[in-house]
């Protein structure tokens, strides 16, 4: 009975997680411009879609984006974790802690506005004239920043986890200090570095807010597209370029964790012969 | 020699203390200059006492976002600990089906759920009703809920995870009716996911702008509102004040939380 | 003493897998009586069954004559040490162990004297406001006693209480244990694989093997005369070897014919004979019974520890006296040294010393493996 209830009350949550998003999905592919009544099926707002060239521009941007600032925040953080771990002073490290997790902590809203009045005043004091000019590496510099905290949050516990011992031995076999970190201790913190990697590249992809209020009128994200697709009367193109990002986030998030699930796999049945 | 060796150990953390100071505390740093001056630059106090004026939205934030954080802990905090008890192969199907939404867009999620909402939406069409959701605050509180459950329910998820099966069973051992060994050590044990999960929700419904143009019907002026409002306007100086008071009580409810389940985690880590 | 707890024709499965196929078990009021058995053959499992973590599939469980099957274990008069203590991370010492106490609404001023009694019994006095965190694993072994006895209740389950610590203070925690339970008259029913434990503490040991009940006795019982092979080589060390029961008092082995005290069998019948290590005399080889080559001589500390090949069986001998390797020696076995058991399918199985150092290495193996 109990039993009953619960899973009752789980499929009513998870149904009101995805209506919506499967209404949308269902949306996308009415022959008419209606948002409320199903006519018909039709593939017209994925070819007018697909014919518009801004949301291809769109796109690119935001992996350029997302790449760049996942890989640079991965490198900065990785460094910096390994750099807190040996670090003597608890104060320094409390210190670095704290301004470190700011933007995690801080909301969007503020974290936007502070790197708008930022780069206003380094255009203002560099004498730039036209923003634009720097608002590819305005945007980069921002989403790199807010991607920081989760790759040392991801990395840090791993190479805490690691410990000392490892570096030691690779230092009493002949490593230099750099030859035992990239040799041995990096392959073994990688899960954490790629997870802090992957983590990145999804929130920068994701973020609409900071990326509001830091982007130039010349470079669009995905998220800011669909942003100003909703100030106007929305059509269902808007619902076909959704539903695009949908499939592809859902079919990443599946393979990432069938893949998680295989790898895991072996481990258990190992276990189950040890056993018997 | 030896006090260089010990900066050299931690030589690989410069580039990130550098980045730091340069790209999140100084903006920071320039959002408080904003705030402390007027529009020529000069040193004021009016921005910040001009702050009055917005207390009314302060308070309707504070109300729509606590009532939101609310329901998504009770709406959530069974949907978690259901989840941390199925079998571990159900366990990984239902944390992926949590985090899907969670990574699809928020404008997308919250502009679905308008669009079933809306005067001449969906529901009210299937419905046949020319019912008025979308402007009212129910409709607000409804879409700070929906955006933001996941980020309630996977904390404590992973905190009821954590427990040991054993105390289950030990406080059942010592006494406990079903009910008591959820209150008096299950609960308390969780206290950590909870208070994760609240600052997870409570900061984004607080700091909202899209979620109240869209379901507000423009009705409704949050705080995040009115500080996009400013910015969009190059009311640089109020917007500054503004966005500094939020980031103070937001950063010192999360210290005094964070001061809380501290003294739990100590245990927990055991 | 009075049967406290019944088990009757109990039985349960895992994924179609029995871990404990119709067993019957009585436990008498105020005895220490120990399930013993290596890891898998049954024993945590009944004493869930009994705790009420698990219920059966078949049969039933009786306490002080009423049936208990379906009650759940909040409300049963048992209660349970758990492996690894289960302390709870969120409450102090005193919290934890008032924690039954809070559950009755017991008065504070109850619950202090009760504490301060019970932090005394367990020699833990001014630990009240640690957190349990801080504890060494002695200490929260300590707790975790204090808090299941401190409601009183009839029983006390034990599950591989010690097997956390290490072996000094594990000896200490045996006596400690068994001067608690003489101290406050319960029945404590303690799990464990360790057949040395199980020997020094308990009144009753019940050796499981494969879900099934093989031996019950006295420590002494159970070490003197083993059922079957199974029980023989997992208790101390044992050279088991085929023989055929001539007659009453006439055993013959290793081409030889012995005498011993044991009888009742059918003439002619083929029987497991069990001589201990220790039982054995090393003497020269024509005044032995039996002769054979030494293989390998250990030192032990006490004794030296020597395998001896005898037509192709090796057998273990413990001797004070040094012999050299490859030297051939006179075994002289006494009647009172040899158990004859009936076959039974754990026969042919232990008891051969030719694959010592392998089976050494796997033992210690499972040992790790079940500790940490």
């Amino acid at each position: 009975m109990k039993k009953y209830a619960s899973r009752i009350y789980v499929c009513l949550i998870f149904a009101i997680l995805y209506i919506p998003i499967l209404t949308l999905i269902l949306f996308s592919f009415n022959n008419t411009e209606s948002t409320a009544n199903f006519t018909g099926f039709s593939f017209e707002w994925y070819i007018k879609l697909f014919s518009d060239e801004s949301a291809f521009l769109a796109l690119r941007n935001t992996l350029i984006l997302a790449v760049s600032s996942a890989v640079i925040s991965t490198v900065i953080g990785t460094a910096a974790a390994e750099g807190i771990y040996r670090m003597k002073s608890k104060w320094l490290k409390g210190a670095i802690n704290s301004v470190t997790n700011i933007p995690m902590m801080n909301p969007d809203i503020v974290t936007g506005v502070s790197f708008m009045l930022f780069f206003a005043a380094v255009v203002a004091l560099l004498g730039i004239e036209d923003y634009d000019s720097i608002g590819f590496w305005a945007m980069l510099i921002a989403h790199t920043t807010f991607c920081l905290p989760y790759v040392i949050l991801s990395v840090l516990p791993r190479i805490n986890e690691l410990g000392e011992s490892l570096t030691e031995a690779a230092l009493d076999l002949g490593c230099t200090p750099a030859q035992a970190f990239f040799k041995v201790k990096l392959p073994n913190i990688m899960p954490g570095v790629l997870s802090g990697m992957v983590m990145a590249f999804t929130l920068s992809l994701d973020d609409f807010v900071i990326s509001y209020f830091v982007s130039p009128s010349n470079f669009q994200t995905l998220p800011l597209l669909i942003y100003s697709m909703t100030k106007k009367t929305v059509k269902p193109d808007m619902y076909a370029l959704s539903t695009i990002i949908i499939v592809s986030v859902f079919t990443l998030l599946i393979i990432s964790n069938l893949k998680s699930a295989r790898k895991s796999a072996p481990d258990r049945r190992r276990k189950a012969g040890k056993v018997k | 020699m030896k006090k260089q060796h010990s900066i050299m150990r931690s030589i690989s953390a410069a580039p990130h203390i550098f980045w730091s100071v340069l790209f999140i505390v100084l903006p920071l740093i320039i959002v408080l200059f904003y705030a402390f001056t007027d529009a020529e630059g000069q040193f004021s106090f009016e921005n910040i006492a001009s702050l009055t004026e917005y207390a009314p939205i302060f308070g309707l934030s504070l109300e729509l976002s606590i009532i939101a954080t609310f329901i998504c802990l009770l709406v959530g905090y069974p949907l978690a600990y259901i989840i941390a008890r199925s079998k571990p192969e159900h366990q990984k199907l239902l944390v992926m089906l949590l985090m899907l939404p969670m990574w699809t867009n928020l404008l997308i999620r919250t502009y679905s759920i308008m669009a079933i909402l809306d005067d001449g939406g969906l529901l009210n069409t299937i419905l046949g009703t020319t019912m008025h959701i979308v402007g009212t605050k129910g409709a607000v509180i409804f879409g700070m809920v929906y955006d933001f459950l996941p980020y309630m329910v996977l904390p404590i998820y992973t905190c009821i995870s954590k427990i040991d099966n054993r105390m289950w069973e030990a406080a059942s051992d010592l006494g406990c009716s079903p009910i008591q060994v959820m209150t008096k050590v299950i609960i308390p044990l969780s206290m950590s996911g909870v208070i994760s999960g609240v600052t997870m929700v409570l900061v984004p419904s607080i700091s909202t702008f899209y979620i109240s143009q869209k379901l507000g019907g423009g009705t409704f002026e949050l705080i995040g509102d009115t500080i996009e409002r400013q910015f969009v306007t190059g009311a640089y100086n109020v917007g500054g004040a503004i966005s500094l008071v939020m980031m103070i009580l937001i950063l010192i409810s999360i210290g005094i939380m964070n001061r809380f389940s501290e003294g739990d985690e100590g245990g927990i880590i055991v | 003493m009075a049967k406290l707890i019944e088990l009757k024709g109990i039985s349960k499965s895992y994924d179609g897998e029995k871990v404990i196929d119709s067993m019957n078990l009585y436990i008498r009021d105020g005895e220490f009586i120990t399930l013993l058995g290596p890891s898998g053959c049954g024993k945590t499992t009944t004493l869930r069954i009994i705790g009420g973590f698990e219920m059966a599939d078949e049969g039933s469980l009786y306490f002080d004559g009423t049936e208990i099957s379906d009650v759940p274990a909040y409300k049963r008069h048992i209660n349970t040490v758990f492996q690894k203590y289960a302390l709870f991370p969120h409450l102090n010492v005193y919290e934890n162990i008032a924690f039954p106490l809070r559950l009755k609404k017991t008065s504070e001023e109850d619950i202090k004297r009760r504490v301060t009694d019970m932090l005394k019994m367990v020699a833990l006095s001014g630990f009240e406001n640690k957190s349990v965190s801080t504890l060494s694993g002695g200490q929260q072994q300590r707790v975790a006693i204090a808090r299941a006895l401190i409601s009183h209740p009839k029983v006390l389950l034990l599950d591989e209480p010690l097997g956390a610590l290490d072996l000094k203070l594990r000896k200490d925690m045996q006596n400690e244990l068994k001067t608690i339970q003489q101290a406050i008259g319960i029945t404590f029913v303690y799990v464990t694989h360790d057949q040395e434990e199980a020997l020094s503490m308990s009144d009753t040991v019940v050796v499981m093997a494969d879900g099934e009940i093989q031996q019950i006795g006295t420590p002494t019982d159970i070490y003197n005369e083993p059922k079957n092979a199974f029980v023989a080589d997992f208790i101390g060390e044992s050279n088991i070897i085929d023989g055929v029961m001539l007659e009453d008092k006439r055993v013959r082995f290793s081409s030889h014919t012995f005498e011993c005290v044991d009888g009742g069998y059918d003439k002619n019948e083929q029987v497991d004979v069990v001589v201990r290590p220790e039982d054995v005399d090393v003497v020269a080889p024509e005044a032995g019974m039996l002769t054979g080559k030494v293989t390998s001589v250990t030192f032990k500390g006490v004794h030296y520890e020597i395998i001896v090949d005898i037509k192709g069986f090796k057998w273990m001998i413990q001797s004070t006296d040094y012999v050299e390797p490859e030297a051939t020696i006179g075994l002289f076995i006494e009647p009172e040294a040899i158990h004859v058991m009936k076959k039974s399918k754990y026969s042919g199985k232990f008891g051969d010393y030719s694959s010592f150092s392998d089976e050494l290495d796997q033992l210690s193996d499972v040992d790790t493996a079940e500790e940490f």
